[in-house]
């Protein structure tokens, strides 16, 4: 959790914060306490899905329970009291990720949903011929294919900012790429194939001297670091709930509210409207112009509660204890032969992928998962990166401030055998 | 050629997973490999994590199968399905019942086809390879 911005509300200094007691917190979340194949549950693929904390569990059971109604409808109870929870959630992530007022938060079903709003909305608005539109080399394909469509229809150019050995980003590359033909600058904040983080803030200022508008994929920055966007001065930053303890199907994209009151609605359907004839149909204000049908209101109140969750605890202590998982994680991996990190630059968030020389990733994911131990192999939605480091993909172990240091040595010990039965 | 009876036997022998892996993993590595040359990109079976590739001819009215893959396990699965594929007729290939092989392989947790392991896409290219060959 390196780039921490908490806002006022949730860090005041007289604030009183949770302890991080770690077999605690692993009892808010019912989910790990199971054996897989007969071994206790190590979960150590966070970066795909968090878990959630019975809280948020509860909070979209309550909902179903005593509150399911459709909002900013019906003229009756229920549908107010729905509203008005779907309306709190939004007022939760706008105070969480700082932004100026709450029409800037739109609620999506996830990261790849906002970014391909913005690629269909603003980008099909701003993006003509010969434009110029920067990504990088460690890019989700989420953050890659609706710009590719978008520079094919209007017959744009994209451009890839290198990488080094360790997977950073290099700046002087990006700095060489800008140019007056360059429109917008997509790029994640935190890779999630090997958890670097990028100098998101560098790149958002040398992007806005170029004039250029900066989109930042933030799917896999929100479980680790709280973001504030008024001080990031992106221009749409997108995150998907359930990458922090939230449930799936719910995201957000923000967007400053002068980009989003100039872009053209998306979708077309019921509450994205004003008015509406055969002969011309008005749309109504943000956020709801991009919100066309009914939403995810469970989901809404279920990303409010994963925020109320992680507030309750110090975000620097979350994270120092995250690096420690990391630090602990890495040392204990490079002792057995053959193991090569990828990525293994200083500023990351806890992730690791590697690979064992004479190992195929998919054979280890099988020995250990029979093991008890859930991970990720393989491209990880990003083979550009893949091909960019002349590998096929790796193993990628990925934590969440409920492992211990102890699933990482039964890990470990599980890795070495499945190594001992494959070479 | 090792036959689906002696597998399912061998595999119903063992009584832990290391040893049931094991034994995937030698069947794996005592499947011929492939020549380097064959594995051109039209030979790839998509849908899979690992590289997989099949090729086939006709040698004498039976089907005859060229297969490989980079990953040891995936490979085992490949020596399976080739104990029941293998020089067989595309009449019988096509009515071989493979849901009911692998009810009886269910010992192996990975050989169901919603796990990923392209297992189904490598049933479907050769049933395919069979399909043709009687058109």
């Amino acid at each position: 959790m390196s780039n921490l911005n908490k806002q006022a509300p949730d860090n005041h200094p007289t604030r009183h914060f949770r302890s991080l007691d770690i077999e605690k917190i692993r009892a808010d979340f019912p989910i790990l306490a199971q054996k897989v194949n007969g071994h206790e549950l190590i979960y150590f693929d966070n970066a795909a899905t968090s878990q959630k904390p019975l809280s948020v569990i509860k909070a979209v059971d309550t909902y179903y329970q005593s509150s399911n109604s459709n909002v900013h409808r019906g003229a009756h109870y229920l549908s107010d009291q729905a509203t008005q929870q779907f309306e709190q959630a939004r007022q939760k992530v706008q105070a969480y990720i700082n932004a100026a007022n709450r029409e800037e938060v739109i609620w999506t079903r996830g990261t790849t949903e906002a970014i391909n709003l913005v690629a269909q909305t603003w980008g099909r608005q701003n993006i003509k011929a010969d434009d110029e539109i920067i990504l990088s080399s460690l890019e989700h394909h989420s953050n890659i294919v609706p710009w590719q469509m978008l520079a094919e229809e209007k017959k744009a150019h994209i451009r890839v900012i290198n990488i080094d050995a360790d997977g950073q980003l290099d700046l002087s590359h990006f700095e060489s790429l800008l140019c007056d033909k360059t429109k917008l600058v997509s790029v994640g904040h935190v890779s999630n194939a090997l958890g670097v983080t990028n100098p998101i803030q560098d790149i958002i200022k040398l992007a806005h001297q170029q004039g250029a508008k900066v989109l930042i994929d933030g799917a896999q920055a929100m479980a680790h670091s709280s973001v504030d966007v008024q001080q990031l001065d992106c221009d749409f930053y997108a995150f998907s709930g359930h990458k922090m303890f939230a449930p799936m199907g719910i995201g957000v994209l923000y967007g400053k509210s002068e980009l989003l009151n100039s872009m053209p609605p998306w979708q077309g359907g019921g509450e994205m409207i004003e008015k509406v004839s055969f002969d011309k149909t008005t749309f109504n204000q943000i956020p709801y112009k991009f919100e066309a049908g009914t939403p995810n209101v469970s989901g809404a109140i279920g990303i409010a509660t994963a925020i109320d969750y992680l507030a309750q605890f110090n975000s620097d202590d979350i994270a120092a204890y995250e690096q420690q998982l990391l630090n602990y994680a890495t040392q204990a991996l490079l002792k057995i032969e053959g193991l090569v990190i990828e990525g293994n630059c200083p500023n990351k968030v806890a992730v690791i992928s590697f690979n064992i020389v004479g190992c195929h990733g998919q054979d280890l994911g099988m020995l250990l998962d029979q093991q008890g131990v859930a991970l990720r192999t393989g491209h990880h939605c990003a083979m550009p990166l893949m091909q960019c480091l002349g590998i096929n993909g790796t193993v990628r172990v990925s934590f969440s401030f409920y492992n211990n240091q102890q699933e990482i040595d039964q890990f470990v010990q599980a890795l070495i055998k499945a190594k001992s039965m494959l070479v | 050629m090792i036959q689906t009876t002696e597998i399912i036997e061998t595999l119903s022998f063992f009584d832990c997973w290391e040893d049931r892996y094991r034994y995937m993993i030698e069947l794996g590595k005592e499947l011929p490999a492939m020549d380097n040359d064959l594995k051109t990109q039209d030979k790839l079976v998509p849908g899979c994590q690992s590289r997989v590739w099949i090729d086939w001819k006709n040698i004498n009215g039976l089907l005859h199968f060229e297969v490989d893959s980079d990953a040891l396990i995936v490979k085992g699965l490949l020596a399976l399905v080739m104990a029941a594929y293998q020089d067989k007729s595309a009449n019988d290939i096509i009515e071989f019942d493979i849901q009911n092989y692998f009810e009886q392989l269910d010992l192996i947790k990975h050989l169901s086809p919603t796990r990923g392991n392209g297992l189904q896409a490598m049933i479907g290219k050769i049933q395919g390879a069979a399909r043709q060959m009687l058109d």
